[in-house]
């Protein structure tokens, strides 16, 4: 089972890469880093606490590069596998749905890591960014965001039944991510009750522990981040394990 | 024969609509049995409830030995589906396909000796969306295959495909036999079922309404000849139903069908010459030996279409 498992997420791994419309999930981002780079560069300024600029959006834009995969890629590539009868197909074999629906959050989170990675070399070679020195801190922040967002896609996946509303839905979903939860503008600039529905959002809270941890900060001091990550999780799965279908 | 699936009393609903209204039969070790019946007739949710990819509402199935609800996943490592609608990822490659399948199983047969028998060799490195019609068919007949399963279902298999294509099909059905394999096919083309199958089960309205070998069936029209003319309109056609070597006379639409008696010889001879003194205006006419559309027709009181 492991061994199916495993294939299957490889195989879908390469067929991500062989798809020219998921590049997104890396291109606006590294748009976003360059553009900004070559503004501000990553000079310390008194504005980010003496920090560069690049500093303090290198997270965001990870979250940035998560958010593109959890709301294009995933939830597009499983409404059009249940559309046209690949998921069908799958479950006429002995696999376990779990293992056929998991093999797919595999594939995108090879690849969002890749495609993070990539971002975080390249903000270091051109912009000298700091890469934290809370690696391990940050990697389990950065585990947990992708499957609290990961988790909202697949609930999308869940109850759209195609590949047109899912679009839609995930234009949306991405645009709230990218004004909403303080990637790119700072929430303070919103009227509080934005601020508020913004509290809904895993973007939100990955956002601020990925900053947070990545400058230093400590988990105990972002417990509520860390909670309402995990419970998002945990909604959006047993929603999806209510509402989804396989056609 | 030891019956390899049993079917009792099945019923599948959905909603208020009744798609397989207590359907009962076996299908023997080593046959191709053949479902047909029109689209809609309850066919494929049949098939699909067998296979286990859908609950059923209540009688009893067994295959292999397994109930196909509660051992799903054990049912499937032993049998091989194709399927009505479904497919591959678009850019997955035909060996990437048989490689990722086979990992699926257990045990798996050898990969290239397979692509050679479906006539993929040559397409081993093509992308499923670049794939013919006939070519998808056959990778699906392929993969359905790969663990070497004791019963294999084909559910629609020539559907789309040009003449040629079929005939093709047909064989590699044929082979399956000949390797020992049980078939259960479905099919709307009667001539399909007629060629290909051991036994056939024809189903309509969700209802089981014959099962036997073709010949049998078709002997059992009583009309092993047909005399078949075109009208105009709807022609009185009570001079030729007295005769006595003609059994039965059916309209449908422009056309008026006429079966003999068994063993009757002279049946298109008796009805060319009491035609001029009937009064009914006719044209094209023509003899047919009796076919799987005649059972259906006489079972049904209606003409299967595509």
């Amino acid at each position: 089972m492991m061994q199916s498992w495993l294939k299957l997420t490889w195989v879908e791994t390469k067929l991500f890469i062989r798809e020219p419309g998921v590049y997104f999930g890396l291109a606006f981002p590294l748009a976003f880093l360059l553009i900004y780079g070559s503004i501000y560069g990553n000079t310390p300024s008194a504005f980010f606490n003496g920090r560069g600029p690049l500093d303090v959006y290198m997270p965001a834009y990870i979250v940035m590069v998560i958010a593109a995969n959890a709301f294009f890629a995933l939830p597009i590539a499983i409404v059009n596998y249940r559309e046209r009868g690949i998921l069908f197909r799958l479950q006429a074999t002995p696999l376990r749905p779990l293992n056929i629906l998991s093999a797919q959050i595999g594939a995108n989170f090879l690849m969002t890591t890749a495609e993070s990675l990539l971002l975080v070399v390249l903000g270091v070679v051109f912009y000298q960014v700091h890469v934290t020195s809370a690696i391990f801190g940050v990697l389990l922040a950065y585990v947990l965001g992708i499957l609290s967002i990961f988790s909202l896609g697949f609930l999308l996946a869940s109850v759209v039944s195609n590949v047109r509303v899912a679009t839609f839905a995930a234009v949306l979903l991405f645009l709230a991510a990218f004004y909403l939860s303080g990637m790119t503008i700072p929430l303070k600039i919103y009227p509080a009750v934005v601020q508020q529905i913004a509290q809904f959002l895993p973007m939100t809270h990955a956002v601020t522990l990925l900053q947070e941890l990545w400058s230093g900060a400590s988990w105990s001091s972002h417990w509520a981040d860390v909670l309402i990550l995990f419970g998002l999780l945990v909604v959006c799965m047993l929603a999806s394990s209510k509402l989804f279908r396989w056609r | 024969m030891r019956p390899v699936i049993q079917v009792e009393h099945l019923r599948k609903v959905y909603g208020p609509l009744v798609a397989v209204d207590d359907i009962s039969f076996e299908v023997h070790t080593g046959e191709i049995f053949g479902m047909v019946g029109p689209n809609g007739a309850g066919k494929t949710s049949t098939v699909e409830c067998v296979e286990g990819l859908r609950p059923h509402s209540s009688g009893t199935l067994r295959v292999l030995g397994y109930n196909p609800q509660k051992d799903r996943y054990a049912l499937r490592a032993h049998i091989g589906v194709q399927l009505q609608e479904s497919a591959l990822q678009d850019r997955l490659k035909v060996w990437e396909a048989l490689d990722l399948y086979a990992s699926f199983y257990p045990r798996s047969i050898d990969q290239a000796e397979l692509l050679e028998l479906v006539g993929l060799s040559e397409k081993r490195n093509t992308r499923f969306a670049k794939l013919s019609g006939g070519q998808k068919q056959r990778l699906f007949i392929a993969l359905a295959l790969i663990h070497d399963p004791e019963v294999v279902f084909l559910d629609e298999l020539t559907t789309g495909l040009d003449p040629q294509a079929r005939r093709m099909m047909w064989e590699m059905v044929r082979a399956m036999r000949e390797r020992g394999k049980t078939v259960f096919l479905i099919t709307h083309l009667m001539e399909e079922a007629e060629r290909l199958c051991d036994r056939v089960a024809i189903v309509d309205h969700g209802r089981l309404v014959a099962l036997d070998t073709p010949e049998h069936l078709i002997s059992g029209l009583g009309a092993e000849s047909q005399v078949i003319f075109t009208v105009d309109g709807s022609p009185e056609l009570e001079p030729l139903r007295v005769l006595p070597e003609v059994r039965h006379v059916q309209q449908v639409e422009d056309r008026v069908i006429l079966s003999g008696n068994n063993g009757s010889d002279t049946l298109l001879s008796s009805v060319v010459q009491a035609l001029p003194t009937s009064g009914i205006r006719y044209r094209d006419i023509r003899t047919q030996r009796a076919t799987l559309d005649d059972v259906f027709l006489q079972l049904t009181g209606r003409a299967i279409r595509d």
